[in-house]
């Protein structure tokens, strides 16, 4: 049993690794591919007229712009698997610096809608799937056909001119107040600038879980364990609490953790439309600006954030699943 | 656990049966090519008396909706079901409220399989239905030392069973009630002949303890072993209701069908007839039979009722 357990995890620690190695050369072929000059776009046309060709020589490498790009590759690499993440060009600070203060910005803000987008989707579900065919099914399900066919960026400026501008009863963006020393931030500061984002990817979030979840609230109730249930005498809450609760909290969990990718990609287009200082924005400011070792961390750390999420899905459906826990015929 | 005030209880006797069904049809209403409805009668007229302490089978082919009895009775047929007909329970009506109340503690249902156990529910749990008194788990001890099973049964999950065990757990669901009507719907399903025969003999306990037990099989053979009355079920109706005895003899038997099925048996030569049952959308007017029946006249194309025949039922203009 241990022995199985600890195979598990060492295959997985391997596959983490390939996709470490698989992404990060994959990014920065992409950066290489990309189309941008870093000098033109980080020191501008008409700066770069009046500079001496001593001067550009310089900044080109400053940028890597001469150097071969498997040489850079590997020198990166190398540094890389040292624990040394590089500096970052753009903000001229350690890589691991500037994705400490990022990631907490963002963490915070997904962690919230991550959470309210799990619970209020899994709620909606079950209540949906549990009255098919009746107004409250149709209602959740056409909120959740509408919002899944609507982009988060939408919904984001559709939030922002609704709270922000007309009702301005919340920021307009950024995750502080403008005008404050960061000593002074407090907590309600941080909270009242994340809910408009926050929402957003909340209300985006809800929909996949709530229409998977009555999917399989509808087979729950079809299903024969619930017929005998309700031969049984059960019936209403006690049926759902009984039998309905735990079969559709695993399929529910699973996906929630594997969707952590779709939050973290939405988080990107949202942080971007809230100016919410964010991993995302930072992704598409060192995507823009050539910033090649802040990229490259960035890209490694949401892949191994959404490793992470269908990791833990995968080890809690082995624990809450007694046909996988206890290894039998499932 | 709410038990019937005897208040409720309109003319019960001691010999009164605890279930009496009269006429009792099912029809599903169906959509094809899009707005075009129809009836699908799958249960006809199916007439039933169980009495306590008595055992009672229903047989009928596979596939031939008995189990939709076995559902009407504690309602829980489908939402696209239509029912009709009268079921009566301890001498009145059993309506939708009552049986609401009663399904579970005084009638239960032994379902067929493992697959109407709750897959993530512990066994234990489940039989008990949550309840966690004292009395309730005592009792479950009682029933699992009668039925031979471990006490760590009561730990496992349902995917961990044992291919023996499954009868035993199924039947502790209904013995952990204080059933007076137990249903159970076909519950030798591709079992061999011993574990069949010990599944049998499992409900025969329960109607020699004294409640009444309503079985719907398919096997004959098997039903004849412990059953008291055998109600036969063909193309939608019951078509006969005999004692275990009158299969002693052919001559005993009533419908044509019936003594079929009696020269079918292996120990009677294994003789089968030509045909099979009509299906439910092309009945045939009046006796579902008669296609098949040497002794068909052109009124058995009309209304053939099912009367009184030597202390049985018949539904034949010609059985004697």
């Amino acid at each position: 049993m241990n022995q199985h357990l600890g195979k598990r995890i060492g295959n997985k620690m391997i596959r983490m690794i390939l996709l470490v190695i698989a992404s990060s050369i994959l990014t920065f072929m992409l950066m290489k591919a990309s189309p941008i000059d870093p000098l033109q776009a980080n020191v501008g046309q008409a700066a770069l007229g009046s500079m001496s060709q001593e001067q550009i020589e310089k900044l080109n490498e400053y940028w890597g712009v001469g150097t071969s790009p498997v040489k850079q590759y590997l020198n990166w690499a190398f540094d890389f698997v040292r624990g040394d993440m590089g500096t970052s060009l753009l903000y001229r600070q350690p890589v691991s610096e500037v994705i400490a203060v990022k990631l907490m910005n963002s963490l915070f803000l997904m962690v919230i809608a991550w959470g309210l987008s799990g619970v209020l989707g899994f709620f909606l579900g079950v209540l949906s799937g549990m009255n098919r065919g009746r107004w409250i099914d149709r209602l959740v399900k056409g909120y959740c056909l509408l919002i899944s066919s609507t982009p988060a960026f939408w919904l984001a400026l559709l939030l922002l001119m609704i709270f922000g501008v007309w009702l301005k009863v919340l920021p307009i963006g950024l995750s502080v107040p403008i005008g404050v020393e960061a000593a002074g931030v407090t907590l309600q500061d941080r909270l009242y600038h994340a809910i408009l984002p926050a929402l957003t990817l909340s209300i985006t979030g809800v929909s996949n879980i709530a229409l998977h979840t009555r999917e399989k609230m509808i087979g729950i109730m079809d299903s024969d364990f619930v017929l005998f249930a309700k031969a049984r005498g059960e019936k209403g809450w006690i049926l759902f609490r009984n039998h309905g609760f735990r079969n559709a909290l695993l399929p529910a969990l699973t996906l929630h953790f594997a969707a952590i990718s779709e939050i973290f990609g939405g988080s990107i287009l949202v942080e971007q439309v809230f100016s919410y200082p964010g991993l995302g924005q930072a992704a598409v400011s060192a995507g823009l600006g050539s910033d090649m070792p802040l990229l490259m961390a960035i890209a490694i750390l949401s892949a191994l954030i959404v490793f992470g999420g269908n990791m833990i899905a995968d080890i809690l459906y082995g624990i809450v699943d007694p046909r996988i826990r206890k290894g039998g015929a499932g | 656990m709410r038990k019937e005030n005897q208040a409720d209880i309109v003319n019960t006797s001691e010999e009164g049966p605890i279930l009496k069904i009269e006429h009792l049809n099912i029809s599903f209403r169906q959509y094809e090519s899009g707005t075009h409805q129809t009836q699908l009668d799958v249960i006809r007229d199916l007439d039933v008396e169980v009495r306590a302490g008595e055992m009672v089978a229903v047989v009928g082919s596979s596939g031939s909706g008995k189990s939709l009895l076995a559902h009407a009775v504690l309602g829980i047929l489908p939402y696209n079901a239509v029912q009709g007909g009268r079921i009566f329970y301890r001498g009145s009506e059993l309506t939708r409220e009552r049986i609401e109340r009663l399904r579970g503690n005084e009638i239960v249902m032994v379902p067929q399989s493992l697959s109407y156990l709750d897959p993530l529910v512990k066994i234990g749990k489940q039989i008990k239905r949550g309840r966690k008194d004292k009395k309730t788990a005592d009792k479950l001890r009682g029933i699992f030392k009668r039925y031979d099973l471990n006490e760590e049964v009561e730990e496992l999950y349902p995917f961990e069973l044992s291919g023996g065990m499954n009868r035993r757990i199924l039947i502790s669901t209904a013995l952990i009630e204080e059933p007076r009507l137990v249903i159970a719907d076909e519950p030798t399903p591709g079992l061999d002949l011993r574990v069949a025969k010990r599944a049998m003999g499992h409900f025969r306990e329960l109607a020699d303890m004294g409640a009444g037990v309503l079985v719907i099989t398919h096997d004959l053979e098997l039903a004849l072993e412990t059953a008291d009355r055998v109600v036969v079920f063909y193309a939608g109706c019951t078509i006969e209701e005999a004692y275990r005895s009158d299969f002693e003899k052919e001559e005993n038997l009533r419908h044509p069908y019936t003594k079929a099925l009696w020269r079918a048996l292996p120990q009677h030569g294994f003789q089968f007839i030509e045909g099979t049952q009509p299906y439910v959308k092309e009945m045939p007017e009046g006796c579902p039979f008669s296609p098949r029946c040497d002794m068909c006249t052109p009124q058995c194309k009309g209304e053939v009722p099912y009367r009184e025949m030597r202390k049985g039922r018949v539904r034949c203009l010609y059985a004697k």
